[in-house]
């Protein structure tokens, strides 16, 4: 074990975990930040999606030895009322059915949005490919990935 | 103006708590002082445990006990304690019951730690000698040795109609197929999980992966022993679960039985990989013979299937039901056997039954089609089923012909050449193909309560579920279109074994029962507020009838005259600061026995398939549905696109494959198991046609859970055969199977 200060969503945390528990667990387990989710655990589904300076990496498999010193965002400090424009598009668009997706989802497409605020259609799907969501929301997260695009500011 | 909450495109009431991650899911419970489970699976299919040392688990400090089935406590073990709701007839599974291995996987012990982490390493301390039995998982080599169970969990095949056999023979078309629909696992984003809290008073609260608290309630009050009182179960929200969540999985017993025993909260989740390890889609392998006349006119149709169930559990869907919903024919002959394996009993999923009959129908018609030189769409039309043959019942409504017209025209149909291969754009072949399906529109028995609190706020709630559906939206809705309230003064609550009984959530019944319920509920308190209007000081409806009124806006007013209105709060004022409170059983009206109700679908489909290396890419589906009145446009259109994208899966993708080296599921992860992702979504539109219907229900809406996905497949394979002229009978259709 081990102590480690990570910075999450402007906040400063200490953890007493093994270097190689996957930031995930910590988020979920430690800290109770429970927004990122466990979907497959191999880095195939983006459901445990965060921000590691800035940067949409998979939690799942993100040791927190690695994340210490990094500037990490999770769904939880996206906005502080839901009023992200990409959460606000999101909820226009109806694209959450079950939800438990959508956290890495939003993640994805914000990182994409911060990085390129125009994507094109090819660029919205090459961003968003990697998250895989059971309900088949695929159709309206392009256009919700679209829609945020004219809400940014 | 009109009460304008139902058919009122809504965004979802619980769409916030879903994109700022304050909705929680069963896991997500961090009660203080949880300890956590973790289940050590099976390596053998069938055979016994030799013997279980879990000495150096034990030895782990933080590790705090191994339940396996040595020291598990004695329990009542008759098969009626673990029975629930959704068992098919047999013996159902009971964890930690014996040292008999009836399937892979199976859970044999629980590790339960002070950390996931210990829990984890203490269960791979584990050590486990078994004896291994010869088993049975190949279906293959099991079919001729299919029976026909002593009680069928589906409805049972109709007895034959006219003389199947010798119309077949004296047909002037004949054809005879053979379709294969391989095993399918459910893979909710959400893995199944428990969290039992033990509380002081030896009572426990359980969050649960669910859907339908009842049923987790009862099943863990038979199993344990306890009072129904002493067992509250809660789930408000419900990571996916397409089925998977319709039976109690052992999570739950093992998180109860931990949490008894060491009289802590324990928390037991599965991994991606254990969620392979229960119900599943059965593999099932369809034969059809179907007689049509020169000009395609159906004569004969025979169709059998012979579908996958477990060793101690007979599991049978609506596979054969179709024909005799969908296409009329006087001489009919329809049959279902199991095939018994050494499985974990397959469990419904999504459409169970409709998904995989409806593929091999559609796709045999389609050769038909073919055959007889028609237009599938002509085709359908001219053998058009007026009644439900099965049950010789006439339809509550089916507009299932303005699907048809209505998809065509928006997909561009006419422009179609039948011919096959005959379009093409570089080095894609281009198919165009259709199918129909439908789905049923049942309602059942339910409970609601709803809440007029003296300040105009109304809480209605049922221990329903909301499992991606819209079920807190659409009954917020119904809620606040009965009474007059504006949405936000409206609040439903559901997943809780507190409040009235619901029933599961699934089949598509859940509009149409849970609804049902909640609109009887709130008539009841709009007589009530009536009553209390006309107690009003000079009330303007004094002498008004209740039929003669209307509630809007938060008022009651005379249809008539709408200055002539009581405002709701006032009349809550006459009932001296209480609020009004009613709780209603509704249940289907008898009038329905004489119907037959179902939902429709039209499914048009383009693909585009690489002519050098065989991928199939789904470019265009157009899906027009017929579904009754639909409360929420939005919510319903998210559902049958929900719908489409497993149509893709069912069609090119999806299939757990059985390893009868090991008797074991080998593709069971995410990175092996395919399901649709985002590149495989192209355009899709969704066309809801106007359909009344009184006699479904006194909402009469249908359930769209499932309708959108049962056409989708069959319409996808039709359309890679009229790309490539190849007819693919074994699902999925991957890139081997074209090349």
């Amino acid at each position: 074990m081990a102590i480690y200060k990570l910075q999450i969503n402007g906040r400063s945390y200490e953890v007493d975990v093994e270097p190689d528990t996957p930031l995930l667990w910590v988020l979920r387990d430690n800290l109770g930040l429970v927004g990122a989710k466990y979907g497959c655990g191999i880095a195939q589904c983006g459901a445990c999606t965060v921000h590691v300076n800035g940067n949409a990496m998979r939690s799942c498999v993100y040791p927190v030895s690695a994340a210490s010193n990094a500037k990490i965002t999770t769904i939880e400090g996206l906005s502080e009322d839901g009023s992200h424009p990409v959460q606000l598009a999101w909820d226009e668009v109806d694209v959450a059915q079950c939800g438990y997706c959508q956290a890495g989802q939003i993640m994805t497409a914000t990182a994409l949005l911060n990085k390129n605020p125009k994507p094109s259609a090819e660029e919205i799907d090459n961003a968003m490919n990697g998250n895989i969501c059971r309900c088949g929301t695929y159709h309206r997260i392009r256009e919700a990935v679209a829609l945020a695009a004219t809400k940014q500011k | 103006m009109k009460n304008e909450q139902i058919g009122k495109a809504t965004s979802r009431v619980d769409g916030r708590a879903k994109v700022t991650g304050e909705a929680k899911y069963a896991a997500e419970f961090n009660v203080p002082d949880l300890t956590y489970g973790f289940v050590v699976s099976s390596a053998i299919a069938r055979g016994k445990i030799k013997s279980i040392d879990t000495s150096k688990a034990l030895a782990v400090n933080g590790v705090l006990q191994v339940f396996t089935h040595e020291n598990r406590p004695g329990y009542v073990w008759g098969d009626e304690k673990y029975q629930d709701k959704d068992s098919p007839p047999g013996s159902p599974f009971r964890p930690l019951y014996q040292s008999e291995i009836q399937f892979s996987m199976q859970p044999i012990a629980l590790v339960v730690a002070e950390t996931f982490e210990l829990a984890r390493y203490g269960a791979s301390l584990v050590e486990v000698a078994y004896k291994q039995d010869a088993f049975d998982t190949n279906f293959e080599a099991n079919i001729e040795k299919a029976y026909v169970p002593e009680k069928y969990k589906s409805t049972p095949p109709p007895d034959p109609r006219g003389k199947p056999e010798k119309a077949f023979a004296d047909a002037a078309l004949q054809i005879e197929t053979e379709y294969t629909h391989p095993s399918e696992h459910h893979n909710p984003m959400e893995m199944h999980a428990s969290v039992a809290v033990w509380e002081k008073d030896g009572k426990l609260t359980v969050y649960d992966k669910i859907q339908g608290v009842d049923n987790s309630q009862q099943y863990i009050a038979n199993a344990f022993g306890m009072d129904k009182e002493e067992v509250r179960v809660i789930s408000p929200f419900v990571g996916g679960a397409f089925g998977s969540g319709l039976r109690p999985q052992y999570q739950l017993f093992l998180a109860v039985l931990a949490a008894r025993e060491l009289k802590r909260s324990v928390k037991v989740m599965l991994t991606r990989q254990q969620m392979f390890s229960f119900g599943h889609r059965p593999k099932t392998t369809q034969r059809l013979a179907v007689g049509a006349a020169e000009d395609g006119k159906l004569e004969a149709i025979q169709h059998d299937a012979f579908a996958e169930t477990s060793k101690f559990e007979d599991y049978s869907e609506n596979v054969i039901t179709w024909p005799g919903v969908l296409y009329k024919c006087d001489n009919m002959k329809l049959s279902h056997k199991l095939v018994g394996l050494d499985v974990y009993t397959p469990l419904d999923m999504r459409a169970p039954g409709g998904t995989t009959g409806i593929f091999a129908l559609e796709c045999t018609m389609d050769e038909l089609a073919y055959k007889a030189g028609v237009d599938p769409v002509e085709f359908r039309l001219k053998n058009y089923s007026e009644k439900d043959q099965n049950q010789d019942k006439p339809f509550s409504s089916k507009e299932l012909k303005e699907c048809y017209r209505q998809g065509a025209e928006k997909f561009g149909w006419s422009k179609r050449n039948p011919e096959p291969r005959s379009m093409k754009e570089g080095h894609n072949l281009i198919g165009w193909g259709m199918a129909h399906g439908a789905w049923e529109a049942t309602q059942k028995e339910a409970s609601a309560k709803a809440v007029l609190s003296p300040d105009g706020k109304l809480t209605v709630s049922s221990a329903t579920a909301d499992i991606g559906t819209g079920t807190y939206t659409v009954m917020t809705q119904i809620a606040a279109d009965t009474l007059g309230l504006p949405l936000q003064d409206v609040t439903f609550l559901l997943g809780d074994t507190s409040l009235p009984k619901s029933p599961l959530e699934g089949g598509s019944w859940t509009v149409s029962s849970v609804g049902s319920a909640v609109k009887a509920a709130c008539d009841k308190v709009r007589e009530k507020l009536f009553k209390l209007a006309q107690q009003v000081e000079n009330s303007p409806l004094k002498d008004a009838k209740f039929e003669e009124v209307r509630f809007t806006d938060g008022k009651i007013s005379l249809q008539q005259d709408a200055s002539k209105a009581v405002t709701i709060t006032a009349a809550l004022k006459q009932n001296g600061g209480e609020s009004i409170e009613e709780q209603v059983d509704s249940k289907p009206a008898d009038k329905q026995d004489n119907y037959a109700p179902y939902t429709h679908a039209a499914t048009f489909v383009e693909v585009k398939v690489d002519e050098d290396l065989g991928t199939v890419k789904v470019t265009r589906i157009v899906s027009a549905i017929a579904g009754g009145r639909v409360i929420n446009p939005k919510t319903a259109r998210s559902q049958i696109l929900g719908g489409m994208v497993w149509g893709i899966g069912v069609a090119l993708e999806e299939e757990a494959v059985m390893d009868n080296n090991l008797g074991r599921f080998m593709n069971h992860d995410l990175d092996k198991y395919h399901v649709p992702v985002n590149a495989d979504v192209h355009d899709m539109e969704v066309i809801f046609v106007e359909e009344k219907d009184d006699i479904v229900n006194p909402l009469g809406a249908k359930g769209l859970g499932e309708i959108g996905i049962v056409s989708v497949a069959p319409a996808i394979v039709n359309a890679i055969f009229h790309a490539t002229g190849k007819r693919v009978r074994e699902l999925p259709v991957t890139l081997d199977k074209l090349l």
